[in-house]
Order: structure tokens, then C-alpha cells, then sequence
């Protein structure tokens, strides 16, 4: 119990440093890795509460997909970031203050709430116990059964992204030589070589 | 002390709530940066998500984790979408700063 305390107290810790750097960093690529940091103390955490499928596809999804995504666009646009922090300090205050009042509600609200305990008794897929069914077999028999067309919309939305992405990004550049395959194969003889009987002694 | 290492449901609600300000005052900070206020909606999702696991673990209820998925696809693909628009952008305007963004103003 000691060890999961500490163990929380750290990786928290981390993920809120982690946090506070993305937003603060002077050069986005910096802000690249600590959201990195941040995501994977994340994932460690997922794992200490039992929900380890979930830790796993947020390294994959975010760090290896999402993060890099975000390190390709900042490190491959030419901006010039030193121009985008002005105001920076002059933005601090508002900042400063909207946050402070936002996390005092947020606490505030977390402070007063309580829970019944029947609510324990109302969830409807009850977490099976982990000797018996480890944490990615229980996420699968429920979401290939009760949530399976939820499951394929998140398909869909997928899929809509990346063509929406690839539409958005794709350059038609016009005056560049491509081969042609369909033409290639479709020339027949009579286009390409027109035979001339030539008398000798005469030009053409 | 025990009492300050046994970790319930508020430890990572807190979290969470951390994570979300942090999430804000970044938009706030970096007014300019779209890139950097693209990172702060993530780390919104994330403290969104780290509320849905948390809840999903200690109500015993395995609905919160499948939640937490399906924001994470959702996350995913408006990364994506973003850094689209905004590599778009900038090959058509040469800035991305948030202030010159007014081509829909008319």
C-alpha cells in the first residue's frame, strides 16, 4: 500500500511538471518530448489503478502516433517561434487567473461531492477479478459484443480522419511529367511509325 | 501518514483537475502558437481520460475504460484533422500565427 502511495505521489508529480513544461517550454520541439513524458507517467499510472490495455494503447496511440505526428509538423514547418512568444507574459495574468479559478471550482466540486454507496452496485459490466480474467480480455468480450457498433463508429471516425487528412494535404501540382500507363499500353503501331516509300536518288 | 499513501479516488480526480487547468492556461499562454494550443487540447483529453479510468477502476465498472477509448479515437483523429489544417495553411499563407487567421472573416 506504502509503495502504490509513493509510487502514485511520483509519476503525478511527473505528469504535472510534464504539464506545466508542454505549455511553458520555450521551443516546441521541448514541448513535443514533455508531452511525451507526460503521456507515458500517464500510462504508468493506468497500470497502477489496473487498467493496463488502456496504458498500452496510450503509448502506442499517442506517443508512438499522436506525439510523433505533432514532433513531424513542428520540426518540418519553417515558423519562426521566437516572434510567437510575444505576449507571452502579457497573456500571463488572465491566464494565471482563469486557471486558478477554474481548479479552485474543480476542487471545490471534488471536495463536496460524496458517493452513495449504491452506486457501487449499479454499474453495468462489473470488472472481473484479475487472477481470473486479466484487464484486455475483459475490455474484449464487452466490446466486441455490447458496444460493437460504437466500437465501429470509432472505425468510421477513424477512417473519415485519414481521408480527410490525406484530401486536406494532397498537392495537385500541374506541369509535372508523369508516366502514363494507360497511354503506354494503349499506343498501337500504326500511331508511332508511318512507313514512306523513298525512290532512290529522290529526298522526301 | 498511512492515511496520506492509502490512494482513493481523489488522488487521481485532483490529478486530473491539475491536468485540465494546466490544459487551459495553456490555450491562454500561447495565444499565438496553434500548435502549442493543439497540445494543451490534448493534454485536456488526457485529464478527461484519466477521469474516466478513475471512475471506471473504483466503481468496479468496466464501461469508463471502454469510454476512455473511444475519446482517445476521437483524439487521435482531431490531431490529425489539426496538424492538416495547419499544414495547409501554411503552405497557403506562409504564417501560422492565430491572429492572422481571418480568411472567414469576409
Amino acid at each position: 500500500m506504502i509503495l502504490q502511495g509513493l509510487t502514485f505521489y511520483l509519476f503525478a508529480a511527473v505528469a504535472v511538471a510534464g504539464g506545466v513544461m508542454v505549455v511553458s517550454a520555450r521551443n516546441p520541439v521541448h514541448s513535443v518530448l514533455f508531452l511525451i513524458l507526460t503521456f507515458f507517467t500517464t500510462a504508468a499510472l493506468f497500470v497502477l489503478i489496473g487498467a493496463e490495455f488502456l496504458a498500452m494503447v496510450l503509448v502506442v496511440v499517442y506517443v508512438g502516433a499522436v506525439a510523433v505526428l505533432f514532433m513531424f509538423v513542428v520540426m518540418m514547418l519553417d515558423i519562426n517561434f521566437v516572434e510567437m512568444r510575444e505576449g507571452f507574459l502579457q497573456y500571463m495574468p488572465i491566464g494565471v487567473l482563469v486557471g486558478i479559478i477554474l481548479l479552485v471550482e474543480l476542487l471545490m466540486v471534488l471536495g463536496t461531492a460524496s458517493m452513495s454507496p449504491e452506486v457501487l452496485a449499479t454499474g453495468t459490466e462489473p470488472i472481473p477479478d484479475l487472477a481470473q480474467r486479466h484487464n484486455t480480455a475483459a475490455i474484449g468480450d464487452v466490446i466486441y459484443t455490447k458496444y460493437i457498433y460504437l466500437f465501429q463508429a470509432a472505425g468510421m471516425i477513424l477512417l473519415i480522419a485519414m481521408v480527410g487528412a490525406i484530401v486536406l494535404t494532397l498537392r495537385q501540382r500541374p506541369g509535372v511529367r508523369k508516366q502514363k500507363i494507360a497511354d503506354q499500353l494503349a499506343r498501337r503501331r500504326e500511331d508511332a511509325v508511318e512507313l514512306k516509300k523513298v525512290q532512290p536518288g529522290q529526298g522526301i | 501518514m498511512i492515511e496520506f499513501l492509502t490512494i482513493g479516488l481523489g488522488h487521481y480526480l485532483t490529478l486530473a483537475a491539475v491536468l485540465f487547468t494546466i490544459g487551459i492556461f495553456g490555450i491562454f499562454l500561447n495565444r499565438k502558437n496553434v500548435i502549442i494550443i493543439l497540445m494543451s487540447i490534448e493534454l485536456m483529453l488526457l485529464a478527461v481520460n484519466i477521469n474516466l479510468v478513475s471512475f471506471s477502476a473504483f466503481l468496479y465498472d468496466l464501461v469508463g475504460q471502454i469510454f476512455a477509448m473511444f475519446v482517445l479515437t476521437v483524439a487521435a483523429g482531431e490531431a490529425a484533422i489539426g496538424l492538416a489544417i495547419i499544414v495547409v495553411y501554411f503552405r497557403n499563407r506562409g504564417t501560422i500565427e492565430v491572429e492572422d487567421i481571418n480568411l472567414m472573416k469576409g
